[in-house]
């Protein structure tokens, strides 16, 4: 069983850090087209340490956003055990997974996700509203942070691309997550964009203390990451399709 | 906060189809609301206008006409009581009765009724508490040795025709204005105009009921006669009982000319009684406005749910749980319909407003703008609740939103 980590930083008092995520016999399955069940995850073992950043590497149809999607909460694994901080995702009421979700994770998704009839302001509020509750001074600060100090106001129509992307930082760090998921965050932007908001993405996690796990295509971005691993590694199923 | 923040939002974005549905909801609840107060309004005011008296004595007939032409001044006369049978009842039944007041009716001018009486009428209380009283001038001579061609005219007649202290005009013939007909010759002069009543006295022009009686073109046969006795029963609880079931008798059963109203507040309480139908299909119309408006909610909310199954899963990523999703549509359903209830009462005001002007000018009847009624909060809060109640169907389509499927893109 291939057991994927990288090694644990040392804390302040030198003590060894839990695995923030714990990922054990992780499986997934689609109703194929024609009926039959299509196994897009079967991940034995995977572990990621508090304030780690790792990129993965996977071409489409590898299960990518599915993966994430389950280390979410999102979507509910057919077998398996995500423990995050210590709180096993897949074994809880989808109640308390969501709540769990708005406690521990940060989701940058690759369109956004933005909503569209809310100014930058709100959608970072609304990042913060399921968790610890909002503050509009820290999202005033986060979307400064972002570069977005000026457009507090001014609805995801009215950025460019870039901005938004910039807005959709913010708002998956709006409730000081423990862990950022970050889906192709750069899949919609230009290579001099992408290279800017991925250095941003990874700035601002490391300055709030965030572990980020991040999946991608793009060489360029991948290559920003000192932690890369191939998804087909981990998930023995993306193995199967690249077969 | 959020919540607040969340419907505010799409209550923005759907604006058009928000408003739409609040205004067919304010329209159901004000057509409500209207409905109840006007009809509970007008029936107290009926019951109120009682001039002072409780029975009348008038000529054989229906026992509503009487009611309606002697205290509301509406509806045909139905006769005339006789100057002897009017002295016999004065003489003989003195003792049951603390006033009895006679009335003539039969002429107008221009389409205002001209009653004639005598000045006990204006010692009355015209609604209970409240007497007649003169905003300007003075009430008409009339006592044992003489009377003159004066009236005294209601607030609304003195509104209505413009007509002043010392203005000089010519009844006409009849209780219903014809311009082509020719006036009688005799001349009156107003000498005074009413304050306000609130009742059909505001829709009466007051003269001695000698000037009605001997009105050139009127019958000499008939100048002693009366058209009704308006009668205070005595307040000694013994001869009053006993007093309205004696006359009662006399008259509704021993006499076949005359008829007397034992109690004009039973008679009023059946005539709505008659007409308790108009105000149920009244009710039902509003009911179902209400209805269709609740529904347009439902169509309203349930038609965006499609185009909102996105903004509902990115909630749901955010960590919004699938009873928070249910909440906000539920809520926003419940907020369209409180935002109908605030325009429900400009509905209200304007129907009021409506109704109570053409009452007053019709029948004479005066409704309270103001006046609370419970179902000013019953109705606004039951529709909110309705409007919640609706919610929930599409509030359950929303509940059962895929968050992963909703969420793009898929690899």
């Amino acid at each position: 069983m291939l057991k994927v980590t990288s090694t644990p930083r040392a804390t302040h008092d030198n003590l060894p850090l839990v695995p923030l995520l714990e990922i054990t016999n992780l499986t997934k399955n689609y109703c194929s087209p024609e009926g039959g069940l299509q196994r897009v995850l079967d991940v034995p073992e995977f572990t990621l340490e508090a304030g780690q950043q790792l990129a993965l590497r996977g071409a489409s149809g590898t299960g990518k956003t599915t993966f994430l999607n389950c280390i979410a909460g999102i979507l509910h694994p057919d077998e398996g055990i995500i423990r995050l901080n210590g709180q096993d995702m897949a074994g809880v009421s989808e109640s308390r997974r969501d709540w769990l979700r708005a406690q521990n994770i940060g989701y940058i998704f690759q369109t956004f996700n933005l909503l569209q009839g809310y100014t930058c302001m709100e959608n970072v509020l609304l990042g913060m509203s399921f968790g610890h509750g909002t503050n509009r001074d820290t999202a005033a600060q986060l979307l400064k942070r972002v570069g977005l100090g000026d457009r507090l106001n001014y609805r995801p129509s009215q950025l460019s691309v870039g901005q938004q992307q910039r807005v959709a930082v913010a708002r998956a760090l709006a409730n000081k997550p423990k862990l950022v998921l970050a889906d192709e965050p750069t899949g919609n932007l230009d290579p001099q964009n992408a290279r800017e908001s991925m250095q941003l993405i990874r700035d601002v996690c490391e300055e709030n203390e965030a572990t980020l796990l991040l999946v991608s295509h793009d060489q360029s971005v991948l290559d920003q990451f000192k932690e890369c691993l191939d998804l087909a590694e981990i998930n023995h199923a993306a193995k199967e399709v690249a077969a | 906060m959020t919540l607040w923040m969340i419907i505010r939002n799409s209550l923005r974005q759907h604006a058009l189809s928000t408003g739409i549905t609040a205004v067919s909801i304010g329209l159901g609840c004000g057509l409500l609301m209207a409905v109840w107060v006007v009809n509970f309004q007008t029936q107290r005011a009926f019951k109120n206008v009682t001039g002072g008296f409780d029975s009348i004595l008038g000529p054989r007939g229906s026992q509503l006409q009487l009611v309606l032409n002697s205290l509301f001044h509406m509806d045909s006369s139905p006769g005339l009581v006789n100057s002897v049978d009017y002295q016999i009842f004065r003489q003989k039944y003195k003792r049951f009765y603390q006033a009895a007041v006679p009335i003539a009716v039969g002429d107008n001018f221009k389409g205002y009724r001209i009653v004639g009486t005598t000045h006990d009428l204006f010692r009355a209380e015209h609604t209970p508490g409240q007497r007649y009283e003169l905003a300007v001038g003075e009430f008409f001579i009339q006592d044992e040795n003489q009377w003159n061609k004066e009236a005294v005219i209601g607030d609304t007649v003195a509104r209505k025709l413009g007509l002043r202290l010392n203005d000089k005009f010519n009844p006409y013939h009849g209780l219903n204005f014809a311009p082509n007909q020719k006036p009688h010759k005799d001349e009156y002069i107003v000498t005074g105009i009413l304050k306000p009543t609130g009742a059909p006295a505001d829709r009466v022009i007051w003269i001695p009921i000698e000037g009605l009686q001997q009105m050139d073109g009127h019958p000499e046969g008939y100048a002693n006669d009366v058209s009704a006795v308006l009668i205070q029963m005595s307040e000694d609880p013994t001869a009053r009982g006993f007093g309205m079931n004696s006359l009662d008798s006399i008259y509704n059963k021993g006499t076949d000319h005359l008829t007397f109203v034992k109690s004009t507040d039973e008679v009023v309480t059946r005539l709505f009684e008659q007409f308790a139908w108009a105000e149920i299909v009244l009710r039902w119309v509003a009911y179902l406005v209400a209805v269709v408006a609740a529904g347009g909610v439902l169509a309203s909310i349930y038609n965006s749910m499609n185009e909102r199954r996105r903004e509902f899963a990115i909630l749901r990523a955010l960590g919004a749980s699938r009873g928070t999703i249910f909440s906000i549509i539920v809520l926003e359903s419940a907020v369209i319909a409180a935002i109908g209830a605030v325009i429900g009462f400009g509905v209200y005001a304007v129907i009021m407003v409506a109704a109570e002007s053409t009452l007053r000018d019709e029948i004479g009847v005066t409704l309270h703008l103001q006046e609370f009624h419970n179902i000013m909060v019953i109705v606004p809060l039951g529709l909110v609740a309705l409007g919640a109640a609706v919610g929930i169907v599409p509030a359950f389509k929303a509940y059962s939103t895929d968050v992963a499927q909703n969420l793009i893109p898929q690899s």
